[in-house]
């Protein structure tokens, strides 16, 4: 098979699902005539129709409320977020009404909310965001952000059947930039599941999304020397992977956590927890953390170099660590 | 000017109002020996919304109550003991006491979506609900409310925005009861009628006496009727008045006593009475067998939930995620292939009838107007709120699209104030803006 981009796995994703149910249906702007801002939705109405591709107004709150109602019924909506960004205009219909439906009154909402994050493509402070800590600290949501084509696919297409409502982050610069393999079939990925993207025995990166490409290109340049760094690749980020994490702390003995959101309150901070309660006699040296700046991410390309983790601060913070 | 209903229907408006308010009744007992865990609202005056709007909805219709439709419930079969152990917060109850008041729903039986707080949000989700029913071919109509105060959210502008969009099967009743907690409706919004709202959405509306429980039934049941047969949404302002405190705690001093006495003697269920002695559709015998059986099935509830245990704190760590706990599964009502490639599949694209420059606007006001005469209705009458019209048969209710503001309305007596300038003279230009037969505002 050939290789193929992100965008084009989320994209078979989609087709697929909805060639397998018609309970699935997709909601959001742009995604019909247009094929969304990105193309992730091209060709999905001239196949599935307008009963199934649907249109909406630029109205993120009736987009996730109606999604939620079309999940009472038993759908299985798929909205997309235009970009990632404008999930904070829908805030309160994620955080109250979607993610709280179970726990409160015993109903399921079977939806997925989509849309591209992250930066590096310079798209200013309102088209780069990663909000992903918003939602994690909000129990009822299931968080999935991807780093490779197949895991995109496999992880769309287990987020569409999963009776919980997901939100899946879409790294727009992995959009097009990687190709890869996908295996042939019903290609499903598990939620809840991370990975470990290369064998190491000195200490142990964890990331996702981009910083998990930036964090291997780390790893190979420590390689040379001679430091062997273990990456793991999250992928989901709620439910957290505990035992991965855990059982490669206690091989490696030391931390290395790398995120592009901003600092405080960042996935680091709740990992840095997870291993002091679960591995804290293991670990040799502190818990270290690459991440975004405590800023919105700036507009301008030095600005924004300056914001992002990249492989020469993952080095540098790793051969820190390794002295201890 | 002929009623539909049977004697058996008037009697269960009745019986289901009735219900309403002696449960709430018993509540404020239970509340003052300190037996309900947190707030208590009160529907005190609004029977005649909640059971008139929910009455002409099919047991398939799906409705999210607001949290003064505890009548909406009874009317979809929900058991009283439902409310009580809910507001008990006990084990027995919907959630399981995991949330309290009318925050319950029933997805399987009696499709009731769960409100929570934040007001609006449940306008777009009923519009999903909508169009989901509409998907699946099961002609269902979604109904939610909204008081005058929630109808300020953006959610709301967003939910009927879509809703119209998408012409779903959606009845909004806006519950115009005068107050949002403490803050009158002249300082919530600059317009007359909340209805004027739906002229934005290009949808129908209806203003009604929500004092009268016939009148809000037979325009709900009208608007029902319109968007099963696939012309919806609908928007229903009922005009009535919270005569409790937000909640308990709330005294409601910052409510003038003459308004209280206003509408204390509009009481609904007081005139519904009325009109069903004079029409002599029951007698004295009557009322007190279903009062009896009011009393005696409210013994019997009210002691159910007394009795049930609080829920186990274990409980709290249980529930967050669906693993299988519950099977999801749409109910088709057609066949599957129709949505399936390749009968689902058409040519994509857009048709753009017109090209929106202001030399156009003649032309597409002339379109947005038309259905004003196809409805038939005179504005300035159906404006009017028909206050007194418990002893009598009640008027059908005319639908309103962009209706004029014509010096002779008559001003609702109390919730606008008919001397504040500052709203007429912010409402007066925008108005002639709207009206779409007024050609002064644009020219």
């Amino acid at each position: 098979m050939a290789p193929i981009t992100m965008i084009e796995g989320i994209r078979q994703a989609m087709f697929e699902e909805m060639d397998r149910d018609p309970a699935v249906v997709a909601i959001g702007e742009d995604i019909g005539v247009y094929g969304g801002a990105f193309k992730a939705t091209e060709g999905l109405l001239a196949k599935f129709g307008r009963e199934r591709v649907i249109e909406t107004p630029i109205s993120e709150t009736a987009i996730v409320g109606a999604a939620c109602g079309m999940g009472f019924l038993g759908l299985r909506p798929v909205a997309e977020m235009q970009f990632i960004d404008f999930i904070a205009c829908c805030f309160n219909q994620v955080t109250n009404f979607v993610a709280k439906s179970h726990y409160l009154w015993g109903a399921p909402v079977p939806m997925v909310i989509r849309g591209p994050s992250g930066g590096g493509v310079h798209g200013g402070p309102f088209h780069s965001a990663n909000p992903e800590m918003y939602f994690v600290h909000t129990p009822g949501l299931k968080i999935i952000y991807p780093s490779t084509p197949s895991d995109a696919k496999g992880l769309l297409k287990s987020a569409i059947r999963d009776n919980n409502p997901v939100l899946f982050f879409e790294h727009k610069f992995l959009y097009r930039r990687i190709k890869e393999e996908v295996p042939e079939g019903d290609h499903l990925v598990p939620i809840g599941k991370a990975i470990v993207r290369r064998e190491g025995t000195d200490l142990t990166i964890i990331s996702y999304a981009a910083m998990a490409h930036t964090s291997m290109e780390a790893a190979e340049q420590l390689a040379k020397e001679g430091i062997e760094a273990e990456v793991i690749d999250l992928r989901t980020l709620l439910p957290l992977d505990r035992e991965t994490i855990l059982t490669s702390v206690k091989k490696t003995n030391k931390l290395l956590i790398v995120h592009e959101d901003t600092r405080t309150g960042g996935i680091a901070g709740e990992i840095a927890a997870i291993v002091c309660e679960g591995a804290f006699e293991d670990l040799d040296g502190p818990i270290a953390r690459v991440t975004g700046l405590d800023t919105p991410v700036p507009y301008a390309p030095t600005l924004e170099e300056r914001f992002l983790p990249n492989t020469e601060k993952i080095v540098a913070a790793a051969r820190e660590l390794a002295k201890y | 000017m002929s009623n539909p209903l049977t004697r058996e229907q008037h009697l269960e408006l009745y019986y289901f109002m009735q219900l309403n308010r002696q449960l709430e009744e018993r509540m404020v007992r239970l509340f003052r020996q300190n037996k309900i865990v947190g707030g208590l609202y009160s529907s005190l005056g609004q029977e005649a919304v909640s059971v008139g709007s929910c009455y002409p909805l099919e047991k398939k219709d799906w409705i999210a109550p607001m949290i003064r439709n505890v009548g909406a419930l009874l009317v979809k079969g929900v058991p009283p003991r439902d409310i009580f152990t809910q507001h008990m917060a006990k084990y027995t109850s919907p959630t399981q006491g995991k949330d309290g008041t009318s925050h319950f729903g029933d997805l399987k039986v009696r499709h009731i979506v769960s409100p929570i707080s934040m007001l609006g949000d449940l306008i777009p989700v009923m519009t999903g609900v909508a169009m989901a029913g509409r998907y699946l071919g099961q002609n269902i109509v979604a109904l939610t409310w909204i008081g005058d105060g929630g109808s300020s959210t953006g959610a709301f502008h967003e939910g009927l925005n879509l809703a119209a969009q998408q012409r779903a099967p959606f009845v909004l009743i806006v519950e115009n009861n005068q107050w949002a907690y403490s803050t009158p409706v002249s300082r919530q919004v600059p317009v007359k009628n909340l209805a004027d709202r739906a002229v934005a959405y290009g949808i129908r509306s209806w203003i009604v006496d929500g004092n009268d429980v016939l009148a809000v039934y037979n325009a709900s049941k009208e608007a029902v009727d319109e968007c099963r047969a696939g012309r919806g949404p609908a928007l229903i302002e009922v005009k009535t008045m919270r005569m409790r405190g937000h909640a308990q705690h709330d005294p409601a001093e910052y409510v003038p006593k003459q308004m209280f006495d206003y509408w204390k003697a509009r009481d609904p269920i007081t005139l519904y009475e009325k009109y069903l002695t004079e029409n002599k559709i029951w007698d004295s015998k009557a009322k007190a067998e279903i009062d009896a059986r009011i009393e005696r099935e409210l013994d019997v509830e009210q002691k159910f939930a007394e009795d049930s245990p609080m829920p186990p704190p274990e409980l709290a760590e249980e529930g967050v995620y669906c693993d299988g706990c519950h099977e999801i599964e749409a109910a088709w009502q057609r066949p599957k292939a129709e949505v399936m490639p390749p009968r689902c599949s058409i040519e994509p694209g857009w048709q753009v009838k017109d090209y929106g420059s202001y030399a156009e606007v003649e032309a597409i006001t002339k379109q947005i107007a038309a259905p004003v005469v196809a409805g038939g209705g005179n504005g300035s009458k159906v404006a009017k709120p028909v206050v007194k019209s418990g002893g009598k048969p009640p008027q059908k209710q005319q639908p309103r699209l962009a209706e004029p503001e014509t010096p002779d309305i008559p001003r609702v007596p109390f919730g606008r104030g008919p001397k504040d300038k500052s709203v007429r003279e912010t409402q007066n230009p925008r108005d002639r803006h709207q009206n779409p037969r007024d050609k002064r505002g644009r020219r």
